[in-house]
């Protein structure tokens, strides 16, 4: 699970209270309006709701924990003397977007994905938008997600990004923003899956009451949509596999999820080797061929050769072979520089460029140090702004205005002069609020949404649904599941 | 399948079962233990820690043999990398490994006994704690076993896994019998008798085979017997004979699906050759010492061909 979410800092229980901080009195909260009212998406289901008997859903709340730690959807967190193995906690409370919302936001999320992967085809062959001057060079030129292995090759079926996860955020009825692309190795589908079952195995009646789009669908999806990419060198039935760092790594849950929902395999790096110019996996009848990897690795731990010679983590060759049009990689190496904030702070510019479209989904506003203007605008008003690293993710790095301390926004001021560009500043964004479930009744805690998007040559598959992340402390716009956020299933209503 | 898939299914299964073996063995001790004086008690767990290959490792850190001291080294010490809790671990992490390749059903009842058992491994375990200890741990084991019977395909994976089962059990069996061995010696050559019963009721306990032996021997504790029945007796799930056949049949599988036959093949082939055909009188003529030590190095060959003909590694 990746970074961080923030936005207006002025829950009640906030103890360093910026003056002012931006948009504090009301947020947006989906299920009721400002005179109580329930909203349209949720009537069904607080129709439900106000049926259940209050003793039998506090025993559902604590089922759901014991499912999860069962099944094992957990992910590990190393301290100092033993790895110790945590859940994700789930609130029962399901978020709910209506038909229409939902069709609105995939053709923003379509959009913005296209130009995603025109954008990385264009870096890596001519470069048009930077002789336009839409964009400038130094972005990518020292750039560490930029990588000169790739220039002038395009991948198999021209996809640079086959899975995308793009993090929204709502502040009102019909205001959502892009907060993130996640373009290299999104994480987090699982727990959109594991969520759903969940909610049908503990509520059955619900869903028989209310049409919800389906999402268990989507490791078929991702599979028809990997096997639709095979490189040339493929004769026949596309062979996938997974390309996991093994057990350790705190996503290995989803990694093997995913592998077994897809029945493809699972490997690691030491299963592979470069045998007849194809990358093949050492099975207990020899050597066999891989045509598509989806890889769950970092780019630096694909080819030693390439990247590190010292390593001993990655395939030695493999980048040779892709570059032959011997095996798929997705996502492409070379795509996380799209999960910069630099380059995100021009996405307006970068839709607009190859679609020759206005956004359909608008940035947050987003202030460039490395611009003077705005750099003193930002040293100005750091109290009320978020402050992010450019290259950061995880949500580290970065300074949230409103909840700092003084010694924390001195500190984060001595850096942010000393290298302006190294940083992008965001205004604390209100964000919208959801129900959760607690012992004293529902509750509104700050919500975001990654929806999950597919890319292949035959087109966009967006999977109706994605990975709500909820902060479930109150006030709190933290999401991320080290710092106490939880999730919640998702629904995506049918007409 | 991934040679490295292979490998975790055949070592989780091997862990499992050693982990299952010696919560028997220790089963038994207690039992044991408690109908019998000090030096008696400490002779028996010195014979436990000595079967299980450990006991250099337990004298570095214990002067005398003393059950508590015993079952806690056994079952959880830190001092101690083969432990009950250590193996459950591994065999859990092997399942993690190849959790694509079981089925959930077997995954949850391996996440589900560790995280059962793995609590109870934390603090020092008391007497009157012990027995609930050992018998969960082999609940376990059955547990697992379930799962894998009825929720498994039988396809390589399954064979690998029994393969490991098999390969773990008899090398078990045959520790457990080798080490009461010098038992059988006055029995040779006075028949029947001063044999010492008790112990020979805990070799069958050791091996969940006490009350198969007595229905089919109408209670008759007879040396010569019980050693027909735990190397001969096809009927017995635990013994040699049994195991052999087991595994016998899941690298003719394995073969099958391959449609290649490799090195543990032969190696099997061989064995059956020379020890299947022997009589429970050969093989004390020639010495059940000396067939034991036979039968254990062509079980560990077969494991290692088995590992080398498979790819587990390289």
């Amino acid at each position: 699970m990746q970074q961080a979410q923030q936005g207006s800092g002025a829950g009640p229980e906030n103890e360093s209270q910026a003056a002012g901080g931006a948009g504090a009195s009301v947020n947006f909260d989906e299920m009721t309006d400002v005179g109580g009212s329930v909203r349209p998406a949720y009537a069904d289901y607080d129709g439900w709701l106000g049926e259940q008997d209050a003793a039998a859903l506090k025993r559902k709340s604590a089922e759901a924990d014991d499912s999860f730690r069962r099944t094992g959807i957990t992910f590990n967190v190393y301290g100092e003397d033993e790895a110790e193995e945590r859940l994700i906690p789930f609130d029962m409370v399901p978020r709910i977007i209506t038909a229409a919302e939902w069709r609105r936001l995939t053709r923003g999320i379509e959009q913005r994905v296209r130009a995603l992967n025109s954008f990385l085809y264009d870096l890596y062959h001519r470069q048009e938008i930077i002789r336009a001057g839409r964009v400038p060079e130094r972005l990518f030129r020292q750039n560490e997600a930029w990588l000169p292995h790739m220039v002038g090759f395009t991948p198999p079926g021209g996809i640079y990004t086959h899975i995308v996860g793009i993090d929204l955020v709502r502040t009102g009825p019909d205001e959502w923003f892009v907060l993130e692309d996640n373009a290299r190795t999104p994480s987090g589908v699982s727990y959109m899956l594991e969520n759903r079952e969940t909610m049908m195995a503990m509520f059955p009646d619900l869903f028989s009451r209310v049409p919800v789009e389906q999402v268990s669908n989507y490791p078929r999806r991702l599979a028809r949509s990997l096997a639709a990419c095979a490189p040339p060198a493929c004769s026949g039935k596309p062979t996938v596999a997974v390309l996991t760092p093994g057990i350790y790594n705190a996503a290995y849950f989803e990694h093997a999820f995913l592998a077994d929902q897809m029945g493809a395999e699972l490997v690691e790096g030491s299963d592979l080797r470069v045998v007849n110019g194809r990358v093949q996996m050492r099975t207990t009848r020899g050597y066999k061929p891989i045509d598509v990897i989806y890889r769950r690795v970092d780019d630096e731990f694909l080819d030693p050769l390439t990247f590190h010679p010292d390593s001993v983590l990655g395939v030695p060759g493999i980048m040779d072979v892709y570059r032959a049009g011997g095996v798929t990689i997705a996502n492409a190496p070379g795509t996380g520089i799209c999960d910069d904030k630099a380059i995100y702070s021009f996405m307006p510019e970068i839709v607009e460029f190859y679609t020759g479209e206005k956004p359909l989904l608008p940035n947050v506003q987003t202030w460039r140090c490395a611009d003077a203007d705005s750099l003193a605008y930002v040293l100005d008003n750091l109290a009320e702004l978020v402050v992010k690293e450019v290259h950061g993710s995880g949500g580290y790095g970065m300074l949230i205005g409103p909840t700092a301390t003084k010694k924390e926004i001195r500190e984060f001021r001595a850096k942010l002069e000393a290298h302006p560009e190294n940083y992008i500043a965001q205004p604390t964004l209100s964000l919208s609020t959801c129900p959760i479930y607690t012992k004293k009744g529902l509750a509104p805690r700050h919500v975001d949404l990654r929806p999950f998007v597919l890319v292949s040559p035959t087109g966009i598959d967006i999977t109706p649904g994605g990975l709500t992340r909820v902060a479930l402390k109150k006030g709190s716009l933290v999401v991320n599941s080290s710092q106490g956020g939880g999730t919640k299933d998702t629904w995506v209503l049918k007409d | 399948m991934l040679g490295r898939t292979a490998n975790s299914l055949f070592w989780m299964f091997r862990y499992l079962e050693r982990s299952e073996n010696t919560a028997r063995l220790l089963e038994a001790a207690l039992r044991m233990a408690l109908t019998r004086d000090v030096t008696t008690a400490q002779e028996e767990w010195r014979s436990v820690v000595s079967t299980l290959g450990i006991r250099q490792l337990y004298q570095e850190h214990h002067e005398d043999f003393d059950g508590q001291a015993a079952w806690n080294f056994v079952l959880r010490d830190k001092a101690n990398p083969a432990s009950v809790r250590e193996m459950f671990a591994a065999v859990r992490s092997n399942a993690r490994v190849a959790r694509t390749n079981i089925s959930s059903e077997v995954w949850t009842s391996v996440n589900e006994s560790y995280l059962k058992l793995d609590p109870m491994l934390v603090r020092p375990i008391s007497q009157s704690a012990v027995g609930e200890v050992v018998s969960t741990i082999r609940r376990s084991g059955t547990r697992v076993h379930g799962a894998l019977d009825g929720s498994m395909l039988r396809n390589e994976g399954f064979h690998f896994a029994r393969a490991g089962t098999f390969i773990e059990r008899a090398e078990s069996t045959a520790r457990i019998l080798d080490m009461k061995y010098f038992l059988l010696l006055p029995s040779l050559s006075y028949v029947g008798s001063s044999l010492d019963s008790g112990q020979w009721d805990q070799v069958l306990r050791s091996v969940a085979g006490a009350s198969a032996y007595s229905w089919l021997n109408a209670g008759q504790i007879e040396a010569r017997g019980i050693v027909e029945f735990l190397i001969l007796d096809d009927r017995f799930p635990r013994s040699l004979a049994f195991c052999r056949n087991a595994l016998r049949e899941n690298l003719a599988a394995l073969a099958r699906m391959h449609g290649d036959r490799g090195s543990c093949h032969e190696l099997m082939s061989d064995a059956d050759a020379h020890i299947s055909s022997l009589s429970v009188d050969e093989i004390l003529e020639r010495g059940l010492h000396e067939f034991l030590i036979d039968f254990m190095s062509r079980n560990a060959a077969i494991a290692d061909a088995i590992a080398d003909d498979y790819r587990f590694l390289a």
